[in-house]
């Protein structure tokens, strides 16, 4: 095996006439900062950033492999483990690719569901993206404001389905559970008492000179470079591409809904922190919009019990808090999918790692890792 | 032997000025204790502000609202396995928390608590506080460059860098204030920590609010700079733990970790020291000549008592919103205990030998009290400072701001 840190050499104008040494620094796969098990192998001058090297599969579980000897129904519980901040939205991602495999539709009620819980899960994985950004800054308390807040969502996840982070709600097909009594009722009450919350936030952030100067044009990243690496999400947004999946190919009930897609200019810190803040308060119109008008109807299409897709493949991909979430299926007519592919948005996000804190300093390394807003168990799976 | 107490208390000087070798020990042996137990109060009070700042309860297990969690802590660190890097620099990487905690402490013998309440006074006090203080940035270099590995090195380099910066526009601060003492007949000013307070009861006002705003100014580059020196937060790059999981003392564990950190709260009940003499007046009593009178002398000197009355009523009240369970008998007992003992110190504090020979410590303390709650706010409530930003805010902001403002201290010191 060659030496992770080959390409890590000092560059001949890179010297100092001290002819000191750069320094390589192992920073994880235990480390309080890098969200989980992400090792990073900084090559420093000093503060100086001169490269970095991502090294990942500390949380590598095979997902796609189990997906080959489980059947489609087994295997849905499985995607939820990916990014378990979100497991609606893989659900949702999961059961939609299987659907037009099928070719079968979810019921009009269940596709509202699916938005509303959908919604909720990315307002939860926006709240816990920026305690732990605000965290690593150095600011301690939003995280606890956040935490405190995602919990009142966890409690909708539980009373809907069982379980607060994996969640399972979806089916193939639609929904299994109807919702609960009251739950219109709670979601209303719960997007009365978070809309000032997030305004709760940004007063501890958004203006404070520190926070300020510490976003402001660090990993600032352009929408050119942005596409060719193929990054997508808030990110993407941030440097000004009007890109959502919800707004371009929409899919489940989110044609109906009247919701802005926020962009940014800069494709800095504080602007990717701008863009999810508005975001938030985009799914919190989603979600109002959906439990006003939604139908009535069953819940569940009309699925065979054992479920046997025709030949074929198909790619599709949803909006996930993180990014693009797109899943590649190929069906050979079985009853276990003979290949799945995911496209994790954190993988393909945190290629934009090194370009972004080229030249900068170490605790920007710190900051561009929470505003990529990385889950570990998608990047590895 | 009571006669000789006595003798001792109605003293007009310091210990260390009359030579009185027993009593300096005494003194001194005292504020080793004092201090220990304000690092030890100090911890759970931050533990517990910080918590409900975050809308958290904290520490609530070990003893009613987790009073006794700071001991059952410095136990835990006590019995902890004492580990040592094999690639460390043995002698260096033991002898760095013994200067750490050495110069943390050397400072206090000239902290004065009251006109006659300081170990000794110094000619050259505050030249002695902010030497010896800034000599804490040795130990903690050794710590970095002894423990063999990364991150504490850039934890040391980092820290080395920023106290050395910051010093300079502290001192620069401290300079305007010492200038501003020499403003009396003879034209003469003073370090000596004692002198400074007096010349402050002579002048009758605070240096912060003299020629205002310049004394203000000069207290507040003083007043960041010493959370820069002290590296907290905003300034807690030396040991960001979110970057360098701990900076200098990461490969520190038990009891040498725990002399860090003793020595970074004394570091903290330190500088806060410095401040309260130099700007808000040491041991003066707030108002002493707005609100002077023997009517007012007596109101403010039941004020102690009365502060250690209140807070034993918080106790009393605490215990009985504590549950009814009898699971939770012996921690109601205990605060009730604790209640108890707290207002009985306040009524002791209201007998009168009592009540005139504590007022000076009393308001030392609740001004030093004071700056410690807002160590804790500025800890909840800012992220942290980038190292260019940190350096930019030491050299182009509080620099240039020391300067002018001695300049003109010194101009209206000619003038007015």
């Amino acid at each position: 095996m060659t030496d992770p840190t080959f390409h890590l050499e000092l560059q001949e104008h890179e010297k100092t006439f001290l002819d000191s040494n750069e320094l390589i620094i192992n920073m994880g796969p235990q480390h309080p900062a890098t969200h989980g098990v992400l090792r990073v192998i900084l090559k420093l001058d000093g503060e100086k950033v001169l490269g970095t090297e991502c090294v990942i599969g500390y949380l590598h579980r095979g997902v796609e492999k189990i997906a080959e000897h489980r059947t489609y129904t087994m295997f849905n519980p499985y995607v939820d483990r990916m990014d378990y901040v979100a497991a609606v939205s893989n659900g949702l991602g999961y059961c939609e690719s299987v659907e037009k495999l099928l070719n079968v539709e979810a019921p009009p009620r269940a596709k509202y569901i699916r938005v509303i819980l959908a919604e909720l899960n990315r307002l939860a994985s926006h709240m816990l993206w920026l305690g732990t950004h605000a965290l690593d800054i150095g600011a301690i308390t939003p995280l606890f404001y956040t935490f405190r807040d995602r919990e009142e969502i966890l409690k909708i996840f539980e009373k809907y389905c069982g379980a607060r982070l994996t969640t399972h709600a979806f089916r193939i097909g639609g929904c299994l559970y109807e919702t609960y009594e009251g739950f219109e009722r709670e979601v209303k009450k719960f997007l009365e008492f978070v809309t000032p919350k997030i305004g709760e936030y940004e007063e501890l952030l958004t203006t404070n000179r520190i926070w300020v100067e510490r976003t402001k044009g660090v990993g600032t990243i352009s929408a050119k470079d942005c596409i060719a690496l193929g990054v997508t999400g808030p990110v993407l947004r941030a440097s000004g591409v009007k890109w959502d999946i919800r707004k371009a190919q929409p899919y489940a009930a989110y044609a109906d809904f009247d919701f802005e897609v926020p962009i940014g200019q800069s494709g800095d810190t504080y602007d990717r922190y701008i863009v999810r803040m508005e975001e938030m308060r985009q799914s919190l119109r989603i979600i109002a919009q959906a439990i006003d008008r939604i139908p009535e109807g069953p819940i569940m299409a009309r699925v065979p019990k054992v479920i046997k897709p025709p030949v074929g493949e198909i790619y599709h991909s949803i909006e996930a808090p993180k990014g693009e979430l797109g899943y590649f299926i190929v069906s050979d007519g079985s009853t276990q999918p003979y290949r799945v592919r995911v496209r994790p948005p954190s993988f393909v996000n945190l290629q934009a790692l090194d370009l972004m804190v080229r030249d900068q300093l170490v605790a920007d390394v710190i900051a561009v890792i929470g505003t990529l807003d990385i889950v570990l168990g998608e990047v590895d799976r | 032997m009571l006669n000789y107490i006595k003798s001792y208390l109605d003293s007009t000087t310091t210990p260390g000025q009359a030579g009185n070798m027993f009593w300096a020990s005494v003194y001194i042996l005292l504020i080793f204790l004092g201090l220990s137990v304000a690092v030890i109060a100090m911890n759970w009070l931050e533990r517990k502000i910080l918590a409900h700042m975050q809308v958290r309860l904290g520490p609530m297990r070990v003893g009613p609202h987790g009073l006794l969690q700071p001991i059952a802590d410095a136990i835990k660190l006590l019995i902890k396995e004492d580990i040592m890097p094999s690639q460390a620099d043995g002698f260096v990487f033991w002898v760095a928390p013994i200067i750490v905690v050495i110069t943390a402490f050397t400072v206090f013998i000239v902290v004065p608590f009251g006109p006659t309440h300081a170990v000794t006074d110094m000619n050259i006090g505050v030249l002695f506080m902010l030497g010896v203080s800034s000599l804490s940035v040795l130990g903690i270099v050794m710590a970095g460059w002894a423990s063999n590995s990364h991150y504490p090195l850039m934890g040391a380099l980092r820290s080395s860098a920023q106290m050395v910066s910051y010093e300079i526009a502290m001192g620069l601060a401290v300079v305007s204030a010492v200038l501003m003492t020499s403003l009396n007949q003879t034209g003469t000013g003073t370090l000596s920590m004692i002198g400074i307070v007096q010349s402050q009861q002579a002048q009758q006002v605070w240096f912060a609010f003299k020629f205002f705003p310049l004394g203000l100014i000069a207290f507040f580059v003083f007043a960041v700079a010493m959370v820069a020196e002290t590296n907290r937060a905003p300034f807690d790059l030396p040991e960001a733990e979110s970057e360098l999981t701990a900076g200098f003392h990461t490969e520190y564990s038990g009891f040498r970790w725990s002399l860090f950190f003793l020595a970074e709260y004394s570091a903290m009940i330190a500088v806060s020291s410095i401040a309260v003499t130099l700007w808000l007046g040491g041991w003066l009593r707030p108002f002493p000549h707005l609100l002077s009178g023997s009517t007012w002398d007596v109101v403010f000197s039941l004020l102690p008592g009365i502060t250690f009355l209140l807070l034993g009523l918080i106790a009393l009240v605490g215990v009985f919103r504590m549950p009814k369970h009898p699971y939770f008998r012996v921690q109601t007992i205990g605060l009730a205990g604790f209640g108890v003992v707290l207002g009985l110190i306040g009524l002791l504090l209201f007998l009168p030998p009592v009540r005139g020979r504590i007022q000076d410590i009393f308001w030392f303390s609740a001004k030093v009290a004071f700056f410690m709650y807002l160590y804790i706010w500025y800890r909840g409530t800012f992220p942290r400072y980038r190292f260019d930003q940190l350096m930019k805010v030491g050299w182009k902001v509080l620099l240039p701001v020391g300067i002018g403002v001695l300049i003109l201290t010194a101009v209206a010191g000619v003038l007015l």
